[in-house]
This record gives structure tokens, C-alpha cells and sequence, in this order.
């Protein structure tokens, strides 16, 4: 980005974030401008309001130790953009789109606005396509589509960097063995210790995931003004990769509690009117600028696939980050403590979890057309299996029927075989392991499944021999490639 | 002479200019070069205060307003008809010619470019027309008919010219009118009316007919009448979304308005696509051909999201004026509400309740009294039906939007997110849930040959309600322990939620149920009970007669039997009465053996 216009002597005041400056250029709301002091040191600020005299600056950068006499402002006459090209991919950038890796800056081609712009719906192309993440309690139960966004709601303690990077690692365009040239990854740390965003580096760099992804890593340490710009340096760049260069983008970002965090910290500072809790009442207008980022154009062959995490303070869904969240995005994944607990991976808690875009991206030709049946089935059994846990805790298991029982038997089956994995499974392995876990279960329970589905999947001896002979052979994705067009016909 | 002013501050969407000239107080003016929309909100004697309905960023001191000397205002025509909008009925469509081909939602958008329709006149010079009397036929390209009115506010007057039938751009003078002062006024196919003022009616009707949605828990259990309110309150993941869009595919309502107001981008899009694709199936034409979009996803401009309630509602009573059922869908009217106090919060004003303004309850009162049932000003009869999705925060339904709302609605459509969690679609609590038009709606099926609606509709209520008290008892003391009567109730209740009350959106046959096939649902599940109970007092027990292979078939009939196949509805009937037979037999046989 290069300066426009310089003001010298220009700074009035200061006060916490904000800097008051003396209106001698004309400049418009929301450009940005650079401030370096009189020590050299440089940081970025927007235009936050504007009046004939004067200009309030607001600063992405900590203040502390700026002094008003000696400080040059640099205008920039637009509004903050990064500079993004080719050769994205394995780089490391920091909160500000900066290179931390100790290569080369960026050999820019393009400059997009950090803040994206809202993309008509009549542009957008509904999202329709399948993208696996190798977990079961996703792909199956609640599936990933691509231009989706679908958010993880964690806790602290919860094992949601270790998801995130098994996403990182495992996620596949199905039908491209080993994810494709068109598939890549964003990944922004948002706030976060600096242990995990080692973590994050060494597992990606072990998994061979780096080489298609692109990091962006905002340390705890760092101001929170630029925990705010993370996601939307992160997002440009998906943005650029998805929409220029025609890759499916997923992007992971962690932790979005921080980013909320950081955005009350700087709503307080500013002076306005909070909302619950004490976050800005515009925080549910700032989240959609960022997760509304998700989604497919049109006439142009790549995707943005966002799957935020974010930690639930004191586990309770009804806070304003979750809640606001939850009402943005297109369904969530929801983390639960017991299930961490009985050392299940991924403790997944799948009656708050839900994906609205399940029913584009499934079936026929998608994955396989008794997907929906089964998973609507599964879930079916696993409410009522939790109702049945409820009363035999306080009728005891001598008190229930012989059904309640099976729904009992039923509900460890599924949790220890179908939610808890040890390693990767393609969205057969997950079928298989969920018709399995059907098994059992009396035939006038399962309401959710038609007479041919049971009879194929539940009654032939056939499935049980194949499925098992499949998955101890250890093959991954073992149906022939005719099996959709097969399911297809039947339809 | 319209007034001018220049910007002396800005913040966010908010500008102060200094006047010259007078404005009014809610017009309509342009700001800039890029000529953004805004909306004065605030009059001093020498100072403005603009709310800007676009992204202000370049925006600097010195800019120029320029006035309009109208309110806010949309421009109503033939050609809105099975097109997409934003807040302030710009065109946001994409690919078409008058919108452009560029996928991003950028500042300085105008409302459509004229356009030529087919007209026909139904008046002759020299006749006397009043305001809302219908002065000619109008043809879009796709066929939908619609009518061209004397405008509301127009005094009484003869016509002096009237364009002959053919094609007419629709902002040129088709007709014009001397009234008794000798004015003269001009009328044309597209017209302005502001957004904040409902339009005349001649009178406003008794609702006793039903606006049906094809879902079986609305229609036979919360009915909701043509020129009715409901508000469909759920936490996030309940359904709202589905089940209005659901309802906006399905109803028997001539035009669709759907206002997507601060919601997601991938749903509209989704919606979009689909109503290109399926059919209407009471026309046969595609269902966006009767719809009209209005979309404020949440990352467009907040300010915009307050106006878009008020610009789909004025649409919707434009289509009422025509003699038309309109349909309404407003999701979410909890993100307009928070617009609202996010707008209230700039401007200074003191906060009521959780930070909302305290206007906010008159405000939402204001826009649910413009459903109405009505003799239309030129003597039709049309009806607005409003359906308002709330989003209460945390799922809590005590909150000032959803406790507001329920003052002025006549249904309640309650979503429960235990339900949503066993993925039981639409999740709508049967207990909760209320409609106050029931007992009126009654007369209208009983008349469709639904003789026993009523009876039944109070029956299921019942049983679900007994359901909800013994599920209680049950978790205290085991099913097991509870006495046969009890037990075949919670089969009863189990069968009227799974085969009656679930309706999956998305299943081929099942998304839409007629009157027909609901009534004979209704009856069958009726014959049901009553054969359960008659078996239960020849002492066969519960469990026996839900493991009977007809409860199976019940269970799954909605699923299974397209709309129109009678022959297997009766084949249900007679497997119920052998059944019962077989049941009977088995005892008495039993019986005989001991």
C-alpha cells in the first residue's frame, strides 16, 4: 500500500485507542493511514469519524507509548487492503498479513479490501458439494458442504486444536485422492498461546499439510485491535485463492472467542453503549461480515469452506458468542466435556450439533442416496436413547421395558463405535460403522428408515460380511467408483 | 424546490449537514457523487441529521445532500414481480440487464430502469374513476397478471387520455385524470408510495377462511386465517428458516413476499434456486414467478435492514390493492429490531429494555396491523397474511421482541428445540404453540366434507397433552408400572406425533399435503384410537397393538402415499378393521382355550 498524502505535527490528542488529529488534508471515513513516531515505529489506524476540523483516528495498534510531537501520519486515501498473489500456499503470515516465515514478502498482484464486500445472494451459487473431513460425527451425522460455514463450539480444555488440525490434515474433496491441486487451506490462529501456534506449525509441517495451507498466527501477546484484522487478512486470502484462482478454500479459524473478546475490549475503549454482557450490540453485524465470507459465485469454480472454532465460556451455549454465532452460521458442531471424559475422540455431542446444508450436499451422486435416511435414523435412536439413560437413572435399568433396553444398549454402541474413531474413516467406513450400530434396535423403531432400506442394509447377510471384511483388510474408500452411479439408478 | 445541505460530520452511517433549504423530516436524500440513499431522521432549524443506507467509507465533510422533497419511498410496478431486491426495492438480481453482472453488493445502487408491459385499458374517456379502481390490465413477460390502479391518494376524476392496448414503458402517462377542481393528474404503471405509510383500504373484513400451508400441524392444529398474523419464535437451529420457506413454497397465496432481513446468504441463494426450479401446484408455473425477494443479508447495510420490513410489507398491500392473497414471510424480525437499536444507539436516544429503544413495541404493532383482510379502495378483495420469524437470544422466549410480538399476533408457532434436536421437523411444540382462529376456520373444513375436524383437532390436542403429564409420571415410576390406559395413550400420542404432526420438508412426497389427504390422515389416525381403545377394553394390552404391522404402515403413510392415491388410504382402513378382527379373534380364541 503506498501513502497518498503525509501530514506532519498534525496529532491533537490521544486518548486509548483513539488519535485526534487536525483536518488538513481531505480525507474520507474508513481510509487508512499509517502512524510512525518520532522512535520510528509504525502502526496502522482507520478513520473513525470526521468532522471539519478534525479526524478521529482509531489505531489497530497498541498506544502505548506514542507521543503526539515528531509523529508523521501517512494517508492512504483507501480503505486497508492486502496485497496478495501467487505463492500463497506454505507461507506464514502474521494478524496483519505480514510474512513470519522469514521469506520473501509476497510478490503482490492484486490488492483486495481486508473488509470484503457483501456478495448478492442471486450471485451466489448454492452450495452442493460434499467435502469429507474424515470424522463421522460430521460427515455422516452432520456433513460438511463445501461453501459452508460450520462452526466448532468448544470449551476450555476440549480437544479442539487437535480437531482442527485433524481437519486441517484429513479434509479431501472426495473423488481427488490426497485432496487435489485445487484444494487448499487457511489457516488463522486468532489470539491464541504460543504453544498451540506451535502446535499448529509442527503438526502441519509432520503431516505434510503446509504445503497446501496458509497460516496466519496473531499471538495472545499482540494488541487486540489486530486480533480484529485477522480473520479478514485470513478470509482475503481465501477469498483470492477460491474466486482467482478457482481452489476449493476451507478455512479454519481459532479461537473466535478471542476475536469477540477483543472486539468488546475495543467497543468499551470507544465509548459506546454495550449490549449483553458487555459486547457491542453491532457484534451479531460484525460476526456476518466475517462468517457471510463463506459461500460459491457463480460462474467461477472455486469455494469458501469456513469452519470457525470457538471456546464457550463456561461451557454455556447461550452466550452471547455461541448464540450469535449459532444464529450466523449454517449449523455448529458441539463439544462435550463427558464425552472428553470416557477419552472418546472427537467428543462430539451430536443432539445440539446440527448442518442445515446436509440435505444439498448428500444422497445420490453426492455421497450415497440412504444417507439422509440413516443419519435422520441414528439420530432418531440417539435422542431416545438418551431419554431412556435419563430414566434409567432414575427408575434403574430393572425398571424399563425390553425396547428401552435395546435403546440403552444401542446408545453405548453408538458413542464407543460410530461418534469415537481412532483414525480416519471415508464416508463409507462411516455408513458401515452406523448401520451397524442399528443393528439390534426392533424393527417397528425405526421409523425414520423404509422397508427396502432395512431389508438392504440391515437384514441381508451380505452387508455385515463386506463391511467387516472391508475394514479389516484396512482399505480406505474401498466401493467401486460405480457404486454412486448404481445408487443413482435405483433412485 | 428541494432542499440542499452540506456534511459538517460523519460517523459510521450516520452524517450531520448543515441545511439550506427546507427537508422533511423521514425524506429521502442523496449523499455524495455516488448518490448514496439515506433518510433524514432528525430536523433542526440550520442542521440534518442523515442515516445512510450504504457503505459510507470515502465519505468526508464538505459532501453534499441532496434533498428529494418525498418521503422514503419505493417504486411500485408490474415489473417486481418474481424478481430479488434489497432493503429499498433496488434491483440485486444479477445477469439481467438492468442489474448488471457484477456479484458484489456495492454502493450508489439504483432502483430498476424503466421497462415496457403489455397494457390493455379497461376505461374509456370520459368515465369517473375513484383512487384503487382498476383502469387497465397489465401483461409482464411471464405472464402473471396483474392490474394497473388509479393510485391511492389520487382525488376522484374523469378520464381525458387513455393509452391504447400495446406496450407501454411504466413510467410514462398511461391515463390521466381531471378531478372536480380541475386538476389534472397522471397515472402510470410504476408508482411511488412511501414505505412507512400503509396504503387505504376500504374496509377491513372478518378472516373465516383458512390460508393453508400444506403442513399438517398448521393447517389442522394452529391454523392461521387469510389477512392473519403468526410469529414463529426459535432458538437458532430450530427450524424457522425451513419451515417459512417451506410455507412460502407450499401456501395458497396468489404472491409470495419473502423478506430475508439480516439473515444468510447461502439460505436466499438456496431459495432462489429452488423457486427457479419448482412448480407451483395449484398454477403450474414456477414459484418464483409469484414471489418477490427482498433480500438484507446480515453483512449487508444495517440501516437498510430496519427500511426492508417496511418495503416488503408496502409491497405486499400493493399486490392486496390488485385483488390479490399475499403472503408475507419476514425472518428474522428480531434482526430488524436489533437494527433498530443499533440505529437508536447512534442517534443518541435513551435505551428501554435489553438496550432496544422504547418505541419498539408500538413499532412492531405497527407492522403486524397492516396484515389485514380487505375490501381493497376500488372494491376488491385482497388480504395481506404476515409470518414473523423471531430469534430470541439463548433460545429465551421472555425477551422484549418475542414478548412484544405475541401481544399482537394472532398465532403463535412455538419451536421447540428438543424436538429439532431428535431432528422431529417442523419442530413445533404442540403445547406452546396457540391459534386464536381456530374455532373460525372450523365452519370452513367441516364445509371441505372434514366433518369431524374440530372433534379430532380437540382430541390430538388432548392426548398430547395427556402425553406431556404421563411422560412426567413415566420418568418417576417406569413405563412398565403404568396401567394399560396410560400406556395406549402414549402409543396414541406417539402415533399423532410421528405420523400426523412430523412432515419431513424435503421428502418428495410428503412436503405438501392437500386439505384431502390431511383429512383423511386426520381420520385414519381418529379410526385408529378409537379401534385401540375398543381393543383395550377386550383386554388386549398396549404393546400388542402398536406391534401390529398397521401401526408400522400409519407411522410411515405420510411418507409413503402420494397425495391423490386414495385406493391405499381405504387399504389402510380395511387393514385397521382386520386388524382389529384378527386381535379379537386371537383373544376370544385364547380365551376359548383356557
Amino acid at each position: 500500500m503506498y501513502a497518498r498524502v503525509t501530514g506532519e505535527d498534525v496529532a491533537d490528542r490521544v486518548d486509548g485507542p483513539l488519535l485526534f488529529l487536525r483536518r488538513t488534508v481531505d480525507v474520507g471515513l474508513n481510509e487508512a493511514v499509517e502512524v510512525e513516531d518520532a522512535d520510528g515505529r509504525v502502526r496502522l489506524g482507520r478513520i473513525a469519524a470526521l468532522d471539519e476540523d478534525s479526524v478521529t483516528v482509531e489505531m489497530l495498534d497498541d498506544t502505548a507509548g506514542l507521543r503526539l510531537d515528531g509523529t508523521r501520519v501517512r494517508f492512504f486515501g483507501e480503505p486497508l487492503r492486502f496485497h496478495v498473489g501467487p505463492g500463497l500456499l506454505g507461507r506464514i503470515f502474521d494478524g496483519v498479513g505480514k510474512p513470519l516465515d522469514g521469506g520473501p514478502p509476497l510478490a503482490a498482484e492484486q490488492a483486495f479490501r481486508v473488509d470484503g464486500l457483501p456478495l448478492k445472494p442471486s450471485a451466489r451459487q448454492p452450495p452442493s458439494e460434499f467435502l469429507e473431513t474424515g470424522f463421522t460425527s460430521i460427515d455422516l451425522m452432520n456433513s460438511l458442504i463445501r461453501g459452508q460455514k460450520l462452526p466448532i463450539f468448544s470449551g476450555g480444555g476440549l480437544p479442539h486444536e487437535r480437531i482442527a488440525v485433524d481437519i486441517a490434515c484429513n479434509a479431501r474433496i472426495r473423488g481427488a485422492r490426497g485432496g487435489g491441486d485445487d484444494f487448499a487451506i487457511v489457516f488463522a490462529g486468532i489470539g491464541i498461546p504460543h504453544a498451540s501456534a506451535e502446535f499448529f506449525r509442527e503438526e502441519m509441517e509432520r503431516s505434510g499439510a503446509l504445503a497446501r495451507t496458509v497460516l496466519f498466527l496473531n499471538l495472545a501477546s499482540d494488541s487486540s485491535a489486530q486480533r480484529l484484522l485477522t480473520p479478514r487478512f485470513a478470509l482475503t486470502a481465501a477469498e483470492y485463492m477460491a474466486f482467482e484462482e478457482g481452489k476449493h478454500v476451507l478455512v479454519i479459524l481459532t479461537d473466535l472467542t478471542n476475536y469477540c473478546e477483543a472486539l468488546r475490549e475495543v467497543s468499551a475503549s470507544r465509548g459506546e453503549v454495550p449490549s449483553r454482557k458487555g459486547y457491542p450490540g453491532y457484534m451479531y453485524s460484525d460476526l456476518a461480515t466475517l462468517y457471510e465470507r463463506a459461500g460459491r459465485i457463480r460462474g467461477r469454480p472455486g469455494s469458501v469452506t469456513q469452519v470457525p472454532v470457538l471456546t464457550m465460556p463456561n461451557d454455556d451455549i447461550t452466550h452471547p458468542i455461541p448464540d450469535l454465532t449459532g444464529y450466523i452460521t449454517e449449523g455448529q458442531i458441539v463439544l462435550d466435556r463427558s464425552l472428553h471424559r470416557r477419552e472418546l475422540y472427537p467428543p462430539v455431542k451430536l443432539l445440539p450439533s446440527l448442518s442445515r446444508l446436509m440435505k444439498d450436499g448428500t444422497g445420490a451422486r453426492r455421497t450415497h442416496v440412504d444417507h439422509a435416511a440413516l443419519s435422520a435414523q441414528l439420530y432418531a435412536a440417539y435422542a431416545q436413547a438418551q431419554q431412556t439413560r435419563i430414566l434409567a437413572s432414575v427408575v434403574g435399568e430393572e425398571g424399563l421395558s425390553e425396547t428401552d433396553r435395546t435403546y440403552l444398549a444401542f446408545g453405548d454402541r453408538f458413542e464407543q463405535d460410530v461418534v469415537a474413531q481412532s483414525e480416519r474413516r471415508d464416508i463409507e467406513q462411516s455408513m458401515d460403522a452406523g448401520w451397524r450400530a442399528l443393528r439390534g434396535l426392533p424393527r417397528n423403531e425405526l421409523t425414520r428408515l423404509g422397508d427396502e432400506q432395512i431389508r438392504v442394509h440391515l437384514e441381508s447377510a451380505g452387508f455385515d460380511g463386506a463391511g467387516a471384511r472391508r475394514i479389516a483388510a484396512g482399505q480406505t474408500a474401498a466401493k467401486p467408483a460405480a457404486q454412486p452411479v448404481a445408487d443413482a439408478d435405483r433412485e | 424546490m428541494t432542499g440542499q445541505a452540506t456534511t459538517t460530520w460523519i460517523s459510521g452511517p450516520v452524517l450531520r449537514a448543515r441545511a439550506q433549504g427546507g427537508f422533511l423530516l423521514r425524506e429521502a436524500v442523496t449523499v455524495g457523487e455516488q448518490r448514496l440513499l439515506g433518510e433524514v431522521v432528525r430536523v433542526a432549524r440550520d442542521e440534518i441529521t442523515v442515516q445512510v443506507y450504504e457503505d459510507t467509507s470515502g465519505l468526508r465533510p464538505g459532501v453534499r445532500v441532496q434533498g428529494s422533497g418525498q418521503l422514503l419511498s419505493v417504486r411500485l410496478g408490474p415489473g417486481i414481480l418474481g424478481n430479488i431486491f434489497d432493503g429499498l426495492l433496488r434491483p440485486i438480481g444479477v445477469g439481467t440487464e438492468r442489474a448488471g453482472d457484477d456479484p458484489w453488493v456495492l454502493p450508489g445502487m439504483r432502483e430498476s430502469a424503466a421497462a415496457k408491459f403489455g397494457f390493455k385499458p379497461r376505461v374509456s374517456v370520459g368515465d369517473m374513476l375513484r383512487a384503487g379502481q382498476v383502469l387497465g390490465d397489465v401483461s409482464t413477460g411471464n405472464g402473471y397478471a396483474q392490474r394497473c390502479l388509479v393510485p391511492p391518494d389520487f382525488p376522484p376524476g374523469q378520464v381525458t387520455e387513455i393509452a391504447p392496448a400495446g406496450s407501454v414503458a411504466d413510467d410514462v402517462a398511461v391515463c390521466r385524470l381531471r378531478d372536480a377542481e380541475g386538476g389534472e393528474h397522471a397515472v402510470t404503471l410504476s408508482q411511488r408510495w412511501p414505505v412507512r405509510i400503509p396504503r387505504p383500504v376500504g374496509q377491513r373484513l372478518p378472516s373465516d377462511e383458512p390460508m393453508l400451508t400444506g403442513q399438517r400441524i398448521l393447517d389442522c392444529l394452529f391454523p392461521i386465517a387469510r389477512g392473519g398474523t403468526a410469529s414463529i419464535p426459535g432458538g437458532f437451529g430450530t427450524g424457522k428458516t425451513v419451515l417459512l420457506e417451506t410455507v412460502a413454497k407450499w401456501c395458497d397465496a396468489d404472491v409470495i413476499v419473502y423478506v430475508g432481513c439480516g439473515e444468510r446468504g447461502n439460505e436466499l441463494a438456496g431459495l432462489l434456486a429452488e423457486f427457479a426450479e419448482l412448480e407451483d401446484p395449484r398454477s403450474g408455473r414456477l414459484l418464483l414467478e409469484r414471489t418477490v425477494v427482498i433480500a438484507n443479508t446480515s453483512n449487508m447495510p444495517v440501516s437498510a435492514r430496519e427500511a426492508s420490513i417496511y418495503t416488503g410489507i408496502t409491497v405486499a398491500e400493493y399486490f392486496r390493492d390488485q385483488g390479490m392473497n399475499v403472503t408475507l414471510m419476514a425472518d428474522s424480525t428480531s434482526r430488524w429490531a436489533e437494527a433498530l437499536r443499533e440505529v437508536s444507539g447512534r442517534l443518541g436516544e435513551l435505551p428501554g429494555e435489553a438496550g432496544y429503544p422504547a418505541y419498539l413495541s408500538s413499532r412492531l404493532a405497527d407492522f403486524y396491523e397492516r396484515a389485514a383482510r380487505v375490501r381493497t379502495l376500488g372494491g376488491a378483495t385482497g388480504a395481506v397474511t404476515v409470518l414473523g420469524a423471531v430469534s430470541p437470544p439463548s433460545g429465551d422466549f421472555s425477551e422484549p421482541v418475542t414478548n412484544h410480538t405475541r401481544r399482537y399476533v394472532g398465532c403463535l408457532w412455538a419451536l421447540d428445540v428438543r424436538r429439532a434436536q431428535a431432528r422431529f421437523y417442523p419442530a413445533i411444540h404442540p403445547l406452546q404453540s396457540y391459534s386464536s382462529s381456530a374455532r373460525g376456520l372450523a365452519r370452513w373444513w367441516h364445509s371441505e366434507g372434514c366433518t369431524r375436524w374440530e372433534q379430532l383437532r380437540r382430541r390430538f390436542l388432548t392426548l398430547l397433552e395427556e402425553e406431556a403429564k404421563l411422560e412426567r409420571m413415566a420418568r418417576i415410576i417406569g413405563r412398565d408400572a403404568m396401567p394399560a390406559r396410560q400406556r395406549l395413550v402414549l402409543f396414541c400420542a406417539q402415533l399423532i406425533n410421528q405420523a400426523f404432526l412430523r412432515q419431513s420438508a424435503f421428502s418428495e412426497i410428503d412436503r405438501y399435503a392437500t386439505p384431502q389427504r390431511q383429512a383423511v390422515m386426520m381420520r385414519l389416525i381418529g379410526s385408529f384410537i378409537d379401534s385401540a381403545e375398543q381393543l383395550l377394553n377386550a383386554g388386549i394390552a398396549p404393546e400388542e397393538i402398536a406391534s401390529a404391522p398397521i401401526f408400522r404402515a400409519l407411522m410411515r403413510m405420510g411418507e409413503e402415499i402420494p397425495e391423490g392415491d386414495w385406493e391405499r388410504f381405504s387399504e389402510l382402513d380395511r387393514e385397521l378393521a382386520a386388524t382389529v378382527r384378527r386381535l379379537t379373534g386371537q383373544r376370544s380364541e385364547a380365551e376359548a382355550g383356557d
